[in-house]
């Protein structure tokens, strides 16, 4: 990789930059709310953009890429179907009662709302899985790195070994993700993914633009790509004919339902943000507005995957026979897609019908290399190295403040001062971050481990929907219903998955490690009725222990149930500021864009 | 918080703006060959700067307006 001067100037300038925010937000850090909850004092667009930007690290970016890449247009569904009406729903009917409780976090919520054994259960588990998320994002990122070989010339310089690329990529990105949640809080992490929203804004617009251009328009891109491709929602109605191999009503359900609403609705990574505004209306504002942008994303992130496949594949020049032939070269996969090399053999990675598979995470570097010459390619680098970092960010802000107020105040050390939090909130950022960087090299040294972790949290995250909707507008749910309900719901996803595997796959890691009793058309599918199962077993269970067990009274419940709680006025607002009207708004644009691609 | 974030954004942009476009003036013109042919070194940066100057103008305007005091009904 050809990197200049210019293309160093620029990612220093943007480090320098990240760290003098925290540099100079430090002084304002006084109080453990200061720390942990940027004071409650941010505008709802910051607190928008970060809520949207949080969740912008590696999965989404190289990611979505990759989807777009594998599926197509199909893709859009995580935004349109798996996040906008999530997204939409938080901010008109759960924000009032995780702003207006004044709970510091979502576990803590769960405290006010059922009990401590809820709020613990919840707690250790989002605890685990933000240093496991973050580890993981750092690995991503050093793996990436070291694919582009970006290090490779500042490496030779000094007379290091190349293998000491993934070390400093690592060391790098945790000291400088250290230094600013260290200094300036969850504030320096939420400016940090405000400007690295605009960041990648700024190189991806250029490099769809130049892509769209290559390849002749939206209309050029169609006859290059199978038709299933640029349609979202051709032959969603069975899971034979359509590229996601899921019918529709798992895709609704299971994508559109329990994952999404599980994910947006309960995340504590992503709410914080919201919890980070000035005022409720600004709190419930704060994923409409963060919806409007995650609208429009797939345009550019899995765009730029679309356009990579429908590139025509590099040639190189072969003489047979005496005479020069174009020929596509050897590793050459699909478009600007490269096949995907075994790690231990050091040959092309091959299915298990003997077909070579494709490096779909390449999609987005590649088309940055093809694309960017020196300058603008170090926008789109630092755009893309900023979006792991602010990943990592999030991963720790979250982190640091489960720990603080949910498992440290809560059970470790209780009643002291404001001051004691506020250093703990420091402390735990660097072990959070020390954590993270012995997860980047757990993954690094066991990849089965780190898949199985994931399902682990899929497990958990799975039913966690059921309880909060049960908890926020149904006054008879109780603690012992809660509890329970989370548990039978976790061990009911184990279950399903332990039964069901995807057609194709070995038994093991993809399911069936009970016995198989269902296949499933894709691992996607698999998800998604795992994803609904969780959730009917958690609710069904909460709603029957919850009935057996004794509720609390009713005025335990102001400000936490709906039934209870004095709905929030928005009569002195204009109209275009008002909370509903812009969660109509939004669901209408997310309708017209399915329409639209449909 | 004590820090309007659109002026580092602003800074940062406007910064990174004028850094592409000088370089897309004053470099080597042949490396815009993976480019289609496009200077977007040049054009990029000349759109980085105008973002950068008005999300200054932006935080200008509502420092101004802060010290103007406070409007009643906003948030202190």
């Amino acid at each position: 990789m050809n990197l200049t001067a210019i293309d160093w100037v620029i990612m220093f300038l943007y480090f320098a930059f990240v760290l003098g925010i925290g540099i100079f937000l430090k002084r304002f850090m006084k109080t453990s709310t200061d720390f942990f909850l940027a004071g409650r004092s941010l505008p709802a667009w910051v607190c928008g953009i970060a809520f949207m930007a949080a969740n912008l690290g590696a999965v989404e970016v190289i990611g979505m890429g990759a989807s777009g890449a594998k599926y197509g247009i199909a893709t859009s569904h995580f935004y349109w179907i798996g996040a906008i009406p999530a997204m939409v729903f938080i901010g008109l009917f759960m924000m009032p009662f995780y702003y207006g409780s004044r709970a510091r976090s979502v576990p803590e919520f769960l405290r006010l709302r059922f009990d401590e054994k809820t709020r613990a259960l919840n707690a250790i588990s989002f605890a685990v899985m933000t240093i496991f998320s973050s580890g993981i994002s750092m690995y991503a990122m050093a793996k990436l790195i070291q694919a582009l070989h970006m290090l490779d010339v500042p490496l030779a310089k000094m007379g290091l070994p190349m293998s000491w690329s993934f070390h400093l990529s690592v060391f790098i990105s945790a000291l400088i993700v250290l230094g600013y949640v260290f200094l300036g809080g969850l504030t320096s992490a939420i400016y940090n993914e405000v400007l690295q929203f605009f960041l990648i804004v700024a190189g991806f617009l250029p490099l769809v633009f130049l892509g769209l251009k290559n390849v002749g328009g939206w209309s050029g891109l169609k006859t290059q790509l199978p038709s299933t491709f640029t349609h979202s929602w051709q032959g969603m109605t069975s899971a034979q004919t359509n590229p996601l191999g899921v019918e529709w009503f798992g895709l609704a359900m299971g994508l559109g339902f329990t994952l999404s609403f599980g994910y947006w609705c309960t995340n504590f990574l992503v709410v914080q943000r919201a919890m980070a505004a000035g005022s409720m209306t600004d709190a419930r504002r704060t994923p409409l507005i963060a919806a409007v942008p995650k609208m429009f994303f797939p345009a550019l992130v899995i765009l730029p995957g679309m356009i990579a496949l429908a590139l025509p594949t590099p040639q190189q020049a072969v003489t047979v026979n005496g005479v020069v032939q174009m020929q596509p070269a050897s590793n050459a996969g699909k478009g600007l897609i490269p096949l995907k090399i075994d790690v231990a053999t050091g040959k092309p990675a091959v299915d298990r019908e003997g077909r070579p598979v494709l490096d779909y995470d390449l999609a987005i570097p590649n088309m940055l290399l093809h694309y960017f010459p020196t300058g603008i390619l170090g926008i789109g680098l630092t755009a893309l190295l900023a979006s792991f970092m602010s990943g990592m960010a999030g991963n720790v802000t979250a982190f640091n403040t489960v720990w603080t107020y949910d498992i440290y105040q809560a059970h470790i050390h209780k009643g002291a001062s404001d001051k004691h939090y506020l250093h703990m909130g420091q402390f735990a950022t660097v072990f959070g971050v020390l954590f993270s960087i012995g997860a980047a090299y757990t993954a690094a040294r066991f990849n089965n481990l780190m898949d199985f972790l994931q399902l682990v949290f899929a497990f958990v995250n799975a039913p966690l929907f059921a309880t909060f909707l049960l908890g926020m507008f149904w006054k008879r749910s109780t603690g012992h219903g809660a509890f329970t309900g989370l548990l039978c719901g976790t061990a009911a996803a184990a279950v399903h998955h332990g039964l069901t595997l995807p057609r194709g796959d070995l038994v093991g890691i993809k399911g069936g490690w009970i016995a198989v009793v269902h296949n499933y058309p894709s691992e996607m599918a698999q998800n998604f009725w795992t994803a609904i199962w969780a959730f009917a077993v958690c609710f069904v269970v909460t709603v029957g222990i919850s009935l057996m067990t004794k509720p609390r009274a009713d005025k335990e419940l102001v400000g936490l149930v709906y039934s209870l709680t004095e709905k929030p006025s928005e009569e002195h607002l204009s109209w275009y500021q008002r909370p509903a009207y812009l969660g109509g708004l939004v669901l209408v644009l997310a309708l017209v864009l399915n329409i639209i691609f449909r | 918080m004590n820090l309007d974030i659109r002026y580092p954004i602003g800074w940062m942009f406007s910064l990174f703006g004028v850094i592409l476009a000088l370089f897309g003036l004053l470099g080597d013109k042949q490396i815009y060959a993976r480019s289609l042919g496009i200077n977007i070194n040049f054009d990029a940066g000349v759109g980085l700067l105008a973002f950068g100057i008005v999300m200054l103008l932006l935080a200008w305007r509502g420092s101004a307006k802060a010290k103007a005091g406070p409007q009643p009904g906003a948030q202190a």
